[in-house]
């Protein structure tokens, strides 16, 4: 489980445009790395960058290399998909299949990948990744009933839920609660702390409360200006970050005098 | 003319904070309306009475008086309002008048011939009275479905192409040729269908798998273009959750994107289907007509709706009115054939759309 990422001399291109450069970082296993920075400073980008999902797009390109547990993950010989089946992947706006119930939902990460399961497997590894979303007790009367059915919040853990349900040595949560309100957040953000013991998460946020309250380690990514590349300015432990940071731009953006 | 002058009588202008407008009663405007129809009618009737000309004088003389008295009473901006309303509601006469027409009439016409007899039979040995469209009937519906068969594995699978694969010149060279393919003259098609066979099976071949071919060449570039517009609107969030999962690309589009487009493929191949159900042009060129019953479209002419009426009517024998009456029916019979496509695309779209439960 949970397993440390490197990352060295990370560039991030769309087409020829460079969106992020340069990036040395060391994401440690078992605790909540937090993204924060201005918008269209390359904090999504980098995280899609991750698990490879960045190349989904056309055009989009990676140079450098990202290391987990030794195997370079942008090696020749590497399966993106097999890369994602690793480090799962949580999204800005909430986004269950339509077409399947709360049920399926869930385990769509293995029924899409035609993975056979015995029906009482399939039904522990609902109950249990509900559960591990928090979710459990709120839908466990209408399993069958289309994810679309519940709240936003209640979606964004669905989305958790079957994120976990395949059973990721990391997960990548792209600003998981921007669109939800303070109390889904406060729920969302109880869960991230009871994930971390199990997984490696990193989660890019605008809310740098949020930041403070869940992470261990806090990178901020700037950018000099528009057309310019995004860079990882500073990398530290969180209190350091927002106590005393390194950086003058850091201290500028955590303070508000900045954008 | 006189109600125009009736006024909503105004609450304290004092104290309201919303100005209280000036505004003609409810009914006004219709009844204002149908005093210009009645005037239009007596103007009409000057000239020697006549419905087209009542309708015409009598929409322009409501119009008229609709827009002055809410000029006078109620001000420009409403009077605006109200000549624009007048104005799209007669457009959307003008383009009911048609429809409503072509549908009278063949129901007039086509519902002398409309019993079991022309369900049952077939023209086999039918000189005079009597006979049916049994056998175009089942032509038309062979034909089609055989070009169903044809059309929609090749049109999906060129949206699916288009929208999830294709990138660069390859894609643009085949959006641009199937928007050429949809402007393709039908008579056209039918002259490729059959060259095709011609070429390939000699001169004196005949088929029902021709009109297929030709149907298919008309109907591939409705499939891709409906497919393609439907599986644009499957949102990239769903396919993007998948990829996240793990799941591979062609697993994604077979498992995620077509089932939340599920139903709008549905519509689109059945309307595509109704567009080519009544070609004529085609099938005339290829399979022709014979009076008897072929279920086999793979050997000999088979009879098609379409252009059984075409002969019915071009054609009569001796007994002129019978072959009339069996043309309008055919007529009828076909045009029950899209309504009911139409109604089942509509069906489609609603028991398949994703269900959101709340």
């Amino acid at each position: 489980m949970a397993k440390r990422i490197e990352v060295s001399d990370l560039n991030i291109f769309y087409g020829n445009f460079k969106a992020v450069e340069g990036v040395n970082v060391s994401i440690e296993p078992r605790s909540i790395t937090a993204l924060i920075g201005p918008s269209g400073c390359g904090k999504s980008t980098f995280l899609r960058s991750l698990n490879r999902m960045h190349e989904v797009l056309p055009g989009a390109r990676v140079e450098g290399k990202v290391v987990m547990d030794g195997q370079d993950l942008y090696g020749s010989d590497v399966d993106p998909v097999n890369v994602r089946r690793q480090i799962g992947m949580v999204f800005q706006r909430p986004n269950p299949f339509p077409t399947m119930s709360i049920y399926d939902n869930v385990i769509a990460g293995n029924r899409l990948n035609n993975n056979r399961m015995k029906k009482s497997d399939t039904d522990d590894l609902v109950e249990k990744s509900l559960k591990g979303a928090n979710l459990w007790n709120e839908v466990k009367d209408r399993l069958d009933r289309p994810g679309s059915s519940l709240s936003g919040g209640q979606q964004q853990r669905l989305c958790i839920a079957r994120a976990i349900a395949v059973e990721p040595d990391v997960l990548l949560m792209d600003e998981p609660c921007s669109a939800l309100d303070p109390i889904s957040t406060l729920a969302i953000e109880d869960l991230m702390a009871e994930l971390k013991e199990r997984f490696t998460i990193v989660i890019v946020t605008h809310n740098m409360q949020q930041a403070a309250r869940v992470s261990e380690q806090t990178g901020f990514f700037n950018l000099n200006g528009v057309g310019q590349p995004g860079r990882l300015i500073e990398f530290n432990p969180t209190e350091k970050i927002f106590s005393n940071p390194d950086q003058k731009a850091t201290e500028d953006y955590i303070s508000g005098r900045f954008g | 003319m006189s109600t125009t002058t009736q006024l909503r009588p105004t609450s304290s202008p004092g104290q309201d904070p919303v100005r209280v407008e000036r505004r003609l009663p409810r009914f006004a405007p219709l009844g204002l309306f149908l005093a210009g129809i009645a005037l239009g009618a007596g103007l009409s009737a000057l000239t020697g009475f006549s419905v087209t000309s009542t309708v015409i004088y009598g929409v322009i003389l409501g119009t008229l008086a609709v827009y002055v008295a809410s000029r006078a009473v109620e001000g420009r901006r409403k009077a605006t309002d109200r000549l624009v309303t007048s104005l799209v509601t007669t457009a959307f006469g003008i383009a009911m008048v048609p429809l409503v027409s072509l549908v009278y009439t063949v129901l007039d016409r086509g519902l002398a011939r409309l019993d079991a007899d022309f369900f049952s039979a077939s023209m086999f040995r039918v000189v005079g009275e009597g006979g049916g469209a049994y056998h175009a009937i089942i032509g038309t519906l062979v034909i089609t479905a055989l070009a169903t068969v044809i059309s929609v594995p090749i049109g999906l699978l060129t949206a699916i192409y288009l929208v999830e694969y294709g990138t660069g010149r390859l894609k643009k060279a085949i959006t641009f040729f199937v928007d050429v393919m949809t402007g393709i003259p039908s008579i056209v098609a039918g002259l490729f269908a059959f060259a095709l066979f011609t070429l390939l099976f000699g001169n004196s071949f005949r088929a029902g798998v021709m009109g297929a071919v030709a149907l298919s060449v008309l109907m591939i570039p409705v499939v891709v273009r409906s497919c393609e517009e439907v599986l644009k609107l499957v949102p990239n969030e769903l396919r993007e959750a998948s990829y996240a999962l793990g799941v591979p690309k062609w697993r994604t589009v077979v498992k995620v994107v077509l089932p939340t487009a599920i139903a709008g493929l549905g519509t689109g191949i059945t309307l595509s289907v109704a567009r080519v159900i009544g070609e004529t042009a085609p099938l005339l060129i290829t399979v022709g007509l014979i009076t008897g019953t072929n279920l086999n479209p793979f050997d000999g002419r088979m009879a098609t709706l379409p252009v059984f009426a075409y002969y019915q009517l071009t054609q009569p024998g001796t007994a002129t009115q019978a072959f009339l009456d069996r043309a309008w029916t055919a007529a009828l019979v076909l045009i029950v054939f899209v309504m009911a496509l139409n109604i089942l695309a509509r069906l489609i779209s609603r028991f398949f759309a994703p269900k959101t439960g709340r």
